[in-house]
């Protein structure tokens, strides 16, 4: 009797460490889950270290260093504001030109497109995401801003001069052309997600749409409303990658800390600013400021990126209680 | 007896997969028709051709198909889906819309904008198709937050709001449970005195209950059409009576 009361609490004993009564399957299970949790560690870390690294100029300047407007390292002075806003109006302005082409893009590729031609376009359009931001940069400085200046700027500033967004001299290089890049850059990534989402509103709301005599064109406008919240996903999802785009844009936004309202002045981007100028961050205080700068969108990234998931997530989970 | 839609050798194809084969059916008006057979028998097809949805997964067909004695294969299939509605066999109502909008999007697609003219008439499906009490007081409620048998009943609504002259339904209620499904039967009941309506069933009781015509299918072809009564009783071919007892299927 008492024998098998200890064999029992022997049991106990084991399945409390070994719950699948496994040990293969419980080494399985905890490395996995340790990788899994390292990935959560690093973003932790990579926070606290950038907090850490930013000490000295977060005490000095505080709140200060986001409504700031002069970033002078001569005199050690750091004020984002320009920065911050040079990064938030490219990626805004970005987005919202793309917006409409990438919904007409995923619309045509989930809605539209034959099978045996929607294959190749999505993978396209996959490729398309997948190239490195340098190649974009490149082509920017060689193709797209000399078009700029002498085509675009000459005509938008003859035509809507009138307007303070086209004035001043047409370098090529500035706000401009970095809103385009971005476009570019974004309009993959908004257009794929966009085209999963419309892909995951199931045939039957479409087939609803239609036996009620709707038309094609009706019955896409539904679907579109069903993936709104998607669709807003992917869009935060394309915002992310533009404010945290470096290269290219540092190649072609003219780097200048300089807030104006002309699309054709210089402008500088938080990570522009990173990539260009840590190698002369030579004093203790310079240093800071950057790391600082990188914690700013570090959070604005996180937040932007965690909100756009859930709306993405919440399509998912919506079809499964219809 | 008035025919509403007269079948001639139909044939159906999923590519060049023949799925039909050389079916004549004559659907009576203002009767209930209940089409019968095992899984894959070509049922669902079938009533997806009378309305034209068989082409928008891409299946063709060979055939006449004549609704009111025009060839409803060469009309626009736009307004054809309009005098002929479809309730599907899983609920199917617009999540993003409300029930009021999910009643009221029938009418709005056909150009009916009026909010004075379109409230009435969705009352008036709401409460054609036995919904209107459940619902009066949240017709602002999402058409997905309420249940199964009342998301069918608004879809029932939604397809009445158009108002077709027939009415196809595949297999309503089989993602339904009882009480729910004697609701719809009950409906189907009411609705015959204005509708035509095919309805496609597995369930030989319900078939029994709800029809004045049945007609049995079987791999594709059509192997019997009668009075329901005669059907389930004293069918004259053999393997109608082996489905109809229960012996295969």
């Amino acid at each position: 009797m008492s024998q098998s009361v200890s064999k029992k609490e022997k049991n106990n004993f084991l399945k409390r460490f070994f719950p699948s009564n496994n040990f293969g399957d419980f080494i399985f299970e905890r490395l996995t889950w340790l990788f899994a949790l390292s990935v959560f560690l690093l973003v932790i870390l990579m926070g606290y270290e950038m907090y850490e690294g930013s000490k000295i100029s977060i005490q000095k300047f505080g709140l200060d260093f986001l409504v700031n407007s002069e970033w002078d390292p001569v005199q050690e002075i750091y004020g984002a504001l320009p920065i911050i806003y040079g990064t938030i109006v490219s990626s805004l302005l970005a987005l919202i030109i793309a917006l409409p082409f990438s919904i007409g893009v995923a619309v045509y590729l989930a809605e539209v497109a034959p099978p045996w031609l929607e294959k190749p376009l999505s993978f396209l359009v996959e490729l398309l995401a997948g190239i490195p931001s340098v190649i974009y940069g490149l082509w920017g400085i060689f193709v797209l801003v000399p078009w700029i200046r002498t085509d675009v700027e000459p005509y938008l500033s003859d035509k809507l001069g009138f307007l303070p967004f086209f004035r001043g001299a047409p370098y090529g290089f500035g706000l401009l052309a970095a809103v385009l890049i971005l476009t570019i850059m974004v309009l993959p990534i908004i257009t794929s997600i966009t085209r999963d989402v419309l892909k995951s509103v199931p045939r039957s709301q479409r087939e609803a749409a239609l036996a009620l005599g709707a038309t094609k064109w009706q019955s896409t406008i539904i679907v579109l409303k069903d993936a709104k919240s998607g669709i807003l996903g992917a869009t935060m999802l394309g915002f992310g990658r533009a404010i945290g785009e470096t290269m290219a844009v540092t190649m072609v936004i003219g780097n200048r800390a300089l807030i104006s309202p002309s699309l054709f002045d210089p402008s500088y981007t938080m990570a522009s600013v990173i990539a260009n100028e840590f190698t002369e961050a030579t004093s203790e205080m310079y240093l800071s400021a950057l790391i600082q700068l990188a914690l700013v969108l570090f959070v604005i990234t996180i937040f932007v990126n965690a909100l756009a998931r859930l709306l993405v997530w919440s399509m998912d989970r919506k079809w499964k209680t219809v | 007896m008035e025919i509403k839609i007269s079948v001639k050798n139909l044939d159906a194809f999923y590519g060049k997969n023949k799925v039909l084969h050389n079916i004549s059916i004559d659907i009576p008006k203002n009767k209930v028709l209940a089409i019968i057979g095992p899984s894959g028998c070509g049922k669902s097809t079938f009533i997806r051709c009378l309305n034209r949805m068989h082409e928008v997964v891409g299946g063709t067909i060979k055939g006449e198909i004549l609704l009111d004695g025009e060839d409803l294969t060469k009309t626009d299939p736009v307004l054809l889906r309009k005098r002929v509605g479809m309730v599907f066999q899983k609920p199917n109502p617009f999540p993003s819309m409300s029930i009021f909008d999910n009643v009221a999007t029938g009418l709005r697609l056909n150009g009916v904008r009026n909010k004075k003219q379109i409230t009435p008439i969705v009352e008036k499906c709401l409460k054609q198709s036995a919904l209107w009490d459940e619902v009066k007081d949240q017709l602002n409620k999402s058409g997905a937050n309420i249940s199964g048998g009342q998301q069918q009943r608004l879809c029932i609504a939604r397809t009445l709001a158009v108002d077709p002259e027939v009415i196809l339904m595949d297999e309503p209620a089989s993602a339904l449970d009882p009480i729910s499904t004697t609701k719809i039967e009950d409906l189907i009941f009411q609705l015959k005195k204005d509708y035509t309506i095919v309805i496609v069933t597995h369930n030989m009781q319900q078939a029994a209950r709800v029809s004045d015509y049945t007609a049995f299918f079987y791999m594709g072809k059509l192997i019997e059409l009668d009075e329901t009564n005669k059907i389930f009783t004293s069918p004259s071919n053999k393997q109608t009576e082996d489905y109809v007892r229960g012996r295969f299927g």
